[in-house]
């Protein structure tokens, strides 16, 4: 007898491009948020899938705090062409020079939060009604509640105790003038789903996730980056590593790891043995025990 | 498995693609083991990594507790790790060789109700926790209940803390038939037993040596062979179209796909077709996922499909198998639950959802309600309030193309939305 069955990675597929469809269909002017880090580019992926051969029908938009890695922009902007999609970019700058945020102080200064700012600032003036982005469950254990389609209010703030139930494969994406949506299409995805599927699925990704060479500085159990937006302290100084970096974001908090992986294989490897999460090396996550759940209920991603 | 998965890969990915994807629900209060049970879980199969089980130190600590508290990986928001209690379902994930679980884990009480509900709607499998030491009691009625009524396919009954009981067969074989004389009056197919200690780690992943007369599986073998291949319907073809696919490009000027997410039977190449409300046929001319041409679907496949005519479907329409029309009906009888504190109105109007279709409905009838305690059915209380289950009668603005959810769990199911504030406030199950 023939089997019908599909293997996890294909039912977590199947279940994103359904989450995607249902966005085109509900909504009148969604965007996909992108960073350029792998789980916004696997988004990205499964959203030609959902559509093909047909172009995908919304933007993608980037908040650029201006601390980005220089690859994560050149391969954001090489995508984009390749795709032939539209990209708005919204500068956290602009924020701060307009008096809407300010800069934090400090030799480290994070623009984590203050893009909270340009992201809701942008949501409302370009009307978008639902912003798709990559956040996984298995991440971070306030993400670990998030629905797959997020109601935000007026403020664009999540209200994690009152938030509509869930049931079956139904998504209510219903709302009033002024409130939008948060939709996360690889919600049930974890870490070594994603790279598994980056895989089998032949996905360009950065280089920044292969191994190479970097000057880093050891901050609070996390090696950062040699950049213009980090600046040493007493007693600390550049070094020259082999390394590779496990996730992308600003470069002001995004910790380098030591290794010598240099293909999707080793990478994977790498994965299966890991004993501590992704966001380990992540400095914005270390502020408090509720730091991401402070983060989200003001509107973050 | 799709065409292109039959390339070679490295021995992790190998065995990375053979996995199959089990979702389980458990529903638990505090102090019946559920929390240690899913730490022993996901601690045993090294789903925990180090710096999440040192924050959970940390914490335990400060808050002046003797041994690390496992529950804390599971209460994600501040108000829950304040109150020392589950509120929401969170979703857990870990994985072994066989198969990549997804936990729903959720709060147990009786006022929690409707997070069980919304846990147990996507579950093959439910864990019911018994405490070895009190035996079948309200609680494990009410969980196995909506186990049934959520058609959950498979049950596990975990006996718990066996090790209280100095693993005494004669207990937990009183708690089986207690089990076996309630489960009778339910609605389950496939129940299993297996008695455990999920602090000592007992049956749990490891066999218990403290418990020779059990012949039976440990709990993580169960979980990762239960036949879980024959839970979705594979009889009566079922395709709720989502969105067009409309390229208007020069390359494909004409061309016109139906995107959507198999929901019952097996679609191939060729076979008639009927798309509803309109009852137009066709065939199937194409199975389009990505750029690969698939010669069969089945759920749960996102695909789309080509149809050899041009017959006017939109967003809504659902496309069936010439030969399983399902039933067609403004009238609708089902189950609800209820999930909002204001009440249920009779005669009140609301918005619905079925598959990707929209409607509004009014209330015409409350039959009866459950005490999901007792399992009895009272016929003259007719007030349905927050977490009430209830058997209802509604009449729809359009018919419903619909099964019983008995048959098939995706076009079986609605939910009623509150037309002034949005919210979803109660999930249908279509007698």
């Amino acid at each position: 007898m023939e089997k019908y069955n599909i293997n996890h990675l294909r039912e977590l597929e199947a279940e994103s491009i359904y989450v995607i469809r249902e966005v085109a269909a509900q909504f009148e002017n969604p965007v996909l948020l992108f960073s350029g880090g792998k789980d916004s580019i696997v988004m990205l992926h499964l959203a030609r899938k959902a559509f093909w051969p047909a172009k995908i029908p919304f933007p993608i938009m980037h908040i650029d705090t201006g601390h980005n890695f220089e690859e994560t922009i050149q391969f954001r902007d090489d995508l984009v062409k390749e795709l032939g999609i539209d990209l708005v970019v919204k500068l956290v700058q602009d924020s701060i020079d307009k008096g809407r945020v300010a800069e934090e102080k400090g030799p480290n200064p994070s623009r984590n939060r203050a893009q909270t700012t340009t992201l809701l600032d942008a949501i409302e003036e370009e009307k978008f009604d639902c912003a798709m982005g990559g956040g996984r469950r298995d991440e971070e254990k306030a993400r670990a509640k998030e629905r797959f389609f997020s109601h935000r209010d007026e403020f664009g703030q999540w209200d994690p105790k009152n938030q509509r139930p869930e049931l079956w494969n139904i998504f209510n994406g219903r709302k009033n003038v002024g409130e939008h949506f948060r939709v996360f299409p690889i919600s049930n995805w974890t870490e070594m789903d994603v790279w598994q599927y980056i895989y089998l699925e032949s996905i360009k990704i950065p280089n920044l996730y292969f191994t190479h060479e970097r000057e880093v500085v050891l901050r609070d159990g996390a090696w950062l980056a040699k950049s213009p937006f980090v600046s040493l302290k007493e007693g600390e100084s550049w070094q020259k590593k082999i390394v590779r970096f496990r996730t992308i974001g600003d470069m002001t908090c995004t910790g380098a790891v030591m290794s010598e992986a240099n293909k999707l294989e080793d990478i994977i490897d790498e994965v299966a043995a890991a004993r501590e999460t992704e966001r380990g090396g992540r400095a914005d996550d270390k502020r408090s025990e509720a730091a991401m759940e402070d983060r989200k209920k003001e509107g973050y991603f | 498995m799709s065409n292109q998965d039959t390339k070679q890969y490295n021995e992790v990915t190998e065995g990375y693609l053979n996995m199959e994807l089990l979702r389980f629900t458990t529903a638990g209060s505090v102090d019946d083991g559920k929390s240690t049970l899913i730490g022993r879980l996901l601690y045993d199969s090294k789903a925990i990594f180090q710096d999440q089980m040192e924050a959970v130190e940390r914490a335990s600590k400060k808050s002046g507790e003797e041994e690390v508290n496992l529950a804390l990986l599971t209460d994600g928001l501040r108000a829950e790790r304040e109150q020392g209690i589950t509120i929401d379902v969170a979703y857990r994930y870990f994985a072994t060789p066989k198969r990549k679980f997804i936990i729903a884990d959720t709060p147990g009480h009786i006022q929690y109700t409707r997070n069980m509900v919304t846990g147990a709607s996507t579950a093959n499998v439910a864990l019911i926790l018994i405490d070895a030491r009190k035996g079948v009691i309200e609680q494990t009625l009410r969980h196995s209940y909506i186990a049934s009524l959520l058609q959950i396919p498979h049950i596990i009954i975990c006996v718990n803390k066996m090790d209280l009981v100095d693993y005494d067969q004669k207990t937990y074989d009183t708690i089986q038939k207690q089990f076996e004389a309630v489960s009778s009056k339910l609605d389950v197919q496939d129940v299993r037993f297996v008695p455990i200690s999920a602090l000592k780690g007992d049956n749990v992943v490891d066999r218990s040596k403290k418990m020779d007369w059990y012949e039976g599986p440990t709990l993580m073998y169960l979980l990762e062979n239960i036949h879980i291949g024959s839970d979705n319907n594979f009889n009566e073809g079922r395709f709720p179209v989502q969105y067009v696919v409309r390229p208007q490009t020069k390359e494909y000027h004409d061309y016109r796909a139906y995107a959507g997410r198999v929901a019952g039977g097996i679609f191939k190449v060729g076979d008639a077709v009927v798309a509803l409300p309109s009852g137009f046929e066709s065939k199937i001319k194409q199975i389009v996922e990505f750029e690969n041409e698939l010669t069969q679907a089945f759920p749960p496949q996102s695909v789309s499909l080509v149809l050899e005519d041009e017959i006017d479907i939109s967003r809504g329409d659902l496309i069936v198998k010439k030969n399983s029309i399902p039933k067609s009906d403004q009238d609708i009888d089902m189950m609800v639950c209820w999930f909002n504190e204001k009440p249920l109105q009779i005669g009140g109007k609301y918005a619905v959802k079925h598959t990707t279709s929209d409607a509004r409905c009014m209330v015409k009838e409350v039959v009866s309600k459950v005490d999901i305690n007792t399992l009895e059915k009272d016929f003259e209380d007719k007030s349905i309030n927050m977490n009430d289950i209830a058997r209802i009668k509604i009449r729809t603005t359009k018919a419903l193309h619909y099964d019983s959810y008995r048959n098939n769990r995706i076009t079986g199911s609605l939910i009623i939305i509150d037309e002034s504030t949005n919210e979803t406030i109660g999930a249908g199950m279509i007698i």
